[in-house]
């Protein structure tokens, strides 16, 4: 007998509904929070949060607002498939807001001291984020030291070094470095006309093409090649791995090469389409690593998910700037999200709670048939 | 020299106290990754006493000083202990993922901080948009200066802790049933400990020691705190002397020292001529304690002496 499987047993829908439920919780619990601070224009503030460039009657500046958070919304899907991508292999790349700053540090130096075209920035970028990678995954194979912490480590020599090495790029009329469009025009990312689309949103790059291509790729290497097979074996059972006679050491450091250069890339695009700038006087790291692991678990871990999650994520960062901000700060965006990372520790709860609710409910119907059909038996048997 | 030794000892006592308080959670089998967070509330907690109670140092009188010292402390710990229950219950009784919730809860203490410290100096002063906090004279009541040293008195509540802390894990039962339950928990479970309650009890001690940690940490030669900046990373530091500590209560107070002379440099490199005239960049020194933890953890870790259940939730289902 061929029952068909309750609609509720897909692990993505399941996985779908989670998310979902950690965002609603997380913006209610940031509402109560907004309630608190102050609660006459607690309603409003929420609201706006939620809007974002919706807020703007006009078409053109909404599209215009949509192309910003859409530019902003490329690095942060760089980190978090940086972040799923170790963490398919069971290694917890928390480092990589570190990887970020050195794409960032790289790409910059590239542009504006070395005054090299945007494609070599890019790569440099890549390249040491990747090394920094690296020295995570060495430690770790050859001398077993935990990654979150020589991650921790790693992001803050490289908050240093990074604001060390861009002190020659910085415009002396503030703290931030040079505008590319100033000293490194070659260095911007091309926008293929794509800037059209946004109302000549001159920061809608190709970064944003290339974080949704590398997120497919990402996928297919992880899904669908004996390479990342091979890869999501060592993250399961190392020993297993190692008896099947798959290289474990070269796989933990080639993950973690692969999840530097990702957040690599994702901190040399975000520079490099010239919306920010680097304040070489930063006394902390910078925050997208961190709302990358957001992204990352928000998504359900699946590469694809990551970029509708890291949208919404940068949707409501940037979004946390429209708040009055005479009674609340833009930081409510923040509390919101790590919320939602708390909630989203849970979701392994509670998608077993729900598999264990189904299987004794199906139980039940099972025991009641058998039940039935002895009843039945039993008075065909007394006729 | 006197002032490296002072910015050392309390930079220690910092460390040491975190590191102890990520060490009996471990013993117990809960990693806590999320010190970080619980020192930042901590720190909250502390400093909001120092600005919201009335205090004058000039007519202080020493009760008035053990008054403002306790009730800091007690804020500390409360704050601490509170916020650390977040992690016991989703760690413990949810068995979520301890990396996750550790990092969620990092985030989330310098994203509250900065949220209430904001509001609260908005509501204020409308024009008013900055995360700090000021204690100026309220700090002055637990700094006494014997010569010219300045002995901050969080020095002795660290190693009042380092005593208390040694005798609970290994002189008394519930130490030692508290160590079972991070060695092997199905056993101590089999002999009628309760797995869940110990670890309760571990990551609340740790919330407490924590708690502590942040509140020493931002009186540490400073008078104002930016809660943008969260504590810059020293509960990791602190979870890094712990594993060179070997999850031993007095080599992790070796380790302190060690660590916390490489983070006073970064403070104090000003008043050593051959440092000045090295020419190295402040950056520099302010990697220094990093990069030391890294070179020191790679080897360190080969032989780790780590509590072999940690980090694993506990299921009285599973054999």
């Amino acid at each position: 007998m061929n029952e068909r499987r309750s609609l509720l047993r897909n692990d993505g829908l399941q996985t779908f509904v989670c998310s979902i439920i950690c965002i609603i919780l997380g913006l209610i619990i940031g509402y109560l929070a907004l309630l608190v601070i102050n609660a006459e224009g607690a309603f409003e503030a929420i609201v706006n949060v939620i809007k974002n460039f919706f807020k703007y009657p006009s078409g053109d500046a909404r599209m215009k607002y949509f192309g910003s958070t859409l530019a902003k919304t490329a690095p942060l899907i760089m980190c978090s498939l940086s972040i799923l991508f170790a963490y398919k292999v069971g290694l917890f790349n928390i480092g990589a807001a570190g990887q970020y700053c050195l794409g960032v540090a790289a790409g910059l130096y590239c542009a504006i001291i070395l005054g090299l075209p945007w494609y070599v920035c890019l790569i440099v970028g890549i390249v040491f984020g990747a090394v920094s990678g690296a020295i995570c995954g060495i430690l770790r194979s050859f001398c077993n030291v935990n990654v979150v912490i020589s991650g921790i480590m790693l992001n803050w020599i490289s908050l240093y070094a990074t604001n060390l090495l861009l002190k020659p790029a910085m415009d002396p009329t503030g703290k931030d470095t040079f505008r590319l469009v100033r000293k490194a025009p070659e260095a911007i990312l091309p926008t293929l006309g794509m800037d059209k689309l946004f109302s000549n949103n001159q920061y809608v790059t190709i970064a944003i093409p290339i974080a949704i291509i590398m997120a497919i790729i990402v996928w297919i290497v992880l899904d669908k090649t004996k390479f990342g097979y091979e890869l999501k074996a060592t993250g399961n059972n190392l020993n297993a791995a190692k008896y099947c006679g798959m290289k474990e050491n070269r796989n933990i450091i080639l993950t973690m090469v692969i999840a530097g250069g990702l957040a690599g890339m994702g901190g040399a695009l975000y520079y490099l389409s010239d919306i920010v700038q680097w304040n070489v006087n930063s006394s902390s790291v910078p925050g997208m690593g961190f709302n990358g692991i957001a992204a990352a678990f928000l998504g359900g871990l699946n590469p694809i998910g990551c970029i509708f999650s890291s949208y919404f994520i940068t949707h409501i960062t940037v979004g946390g700037g429209n708040v009055d901000l005479s009674h609340y700060c833009a930081q409510i965006a923040d509390f919101i999200s790590a919320v939602i990372i708390y909630l989203c520790g849970f979701v392994l709860f509670f998608k077993l709670f729900i598999n264990s609710r189904m299987d004794k409910a199906e139980e039940k119907k099972i025991e009641k048939r058998k039940a039935l059909a002895a009843k039945e038996n039993k008075e065909g048997g007394n006729e | 020299m006197l002032l490296l030794i002072q910015y050392t000892l309390i930079f220690a006592s910092v460390l040491l106290l975190v590191a102890l308080g990520g060490c009996i959670s471990e013993h117990s089998g809960v990693i806590n990754l999320a010190l970080e967070g619980i020192m930042v509330m901590g720190a909250l907690g502390g400093a909001l006493v120092m600005k919201f109670l009335p205090y004058t140092h000039a007519t202080a009188t020493v009760g008035d000083r053990l008054g403002m010292f306790g009730l800091v402390l007690l804020a500390s710990i409360v704050v601490g202990v509170l916020y650390s229950m977040l992690l016991a219950f989703a760690c413990i009784n949810l068995k979520a993922d301890q990396t996750i919730v550790g990092t969620a809860l990092n985030m989330l203490g310098t994203a509250l901080s900065t949220v209430i410290v904001k509001s609260m100096n908005t509501a204020m002063n409308p024009d008013d948009h900055s995360s700090e906090i000021k204690y100026i004279d309220s700090k002055k009541a637990f700094l006494t200066n014997i010569g010219k040293f300045e002995l901050n008195w969080f020095m002795i509540v660290a190693v009042i802790c380092l005593i208390v802390i040694f005798v609970l894990l290994y002189k008394t039962k519930f130490g030692l049933r508290l160590r079972a339950c991070g060695e092997h928990p199905q056993a101590a479970d089999s002999v009628g400990i309760n797995v869940y309650k110990m670890r309760w009890a571990g990551v609340l001690i740790s919330g407490l020691l924590g708690g502590i940690g942040g509140i020493t940490y931002i009186t540490a030669g400073v008078s104002t705190w930016k809660f943008e900046n969260g504590v810059a990373g020293f509960g990791f530091l602190a979870l890094a002397v712990m594993i060179f500590g070997a999850w031993d209560p007095f080599r992790i107070a070796g380790a302190a020292l060690l660590f916390g002379l490489f983070r006073a440099l970064g403070n104090v490199y000003n008043g050593f001529d051959f440092l000045v005239s090295l020419n190295i960049p402040s950056a520099v020194y302010n990697m220094l304690p990093y990069i030391v933890s890294l070179i020191v953890l790679a080897f360190t870790s080969k032989k780790s002496r780590a509590p072999k259940a940690e980090g694993i939730p506990y299921d009285k289902g599973q054999r």
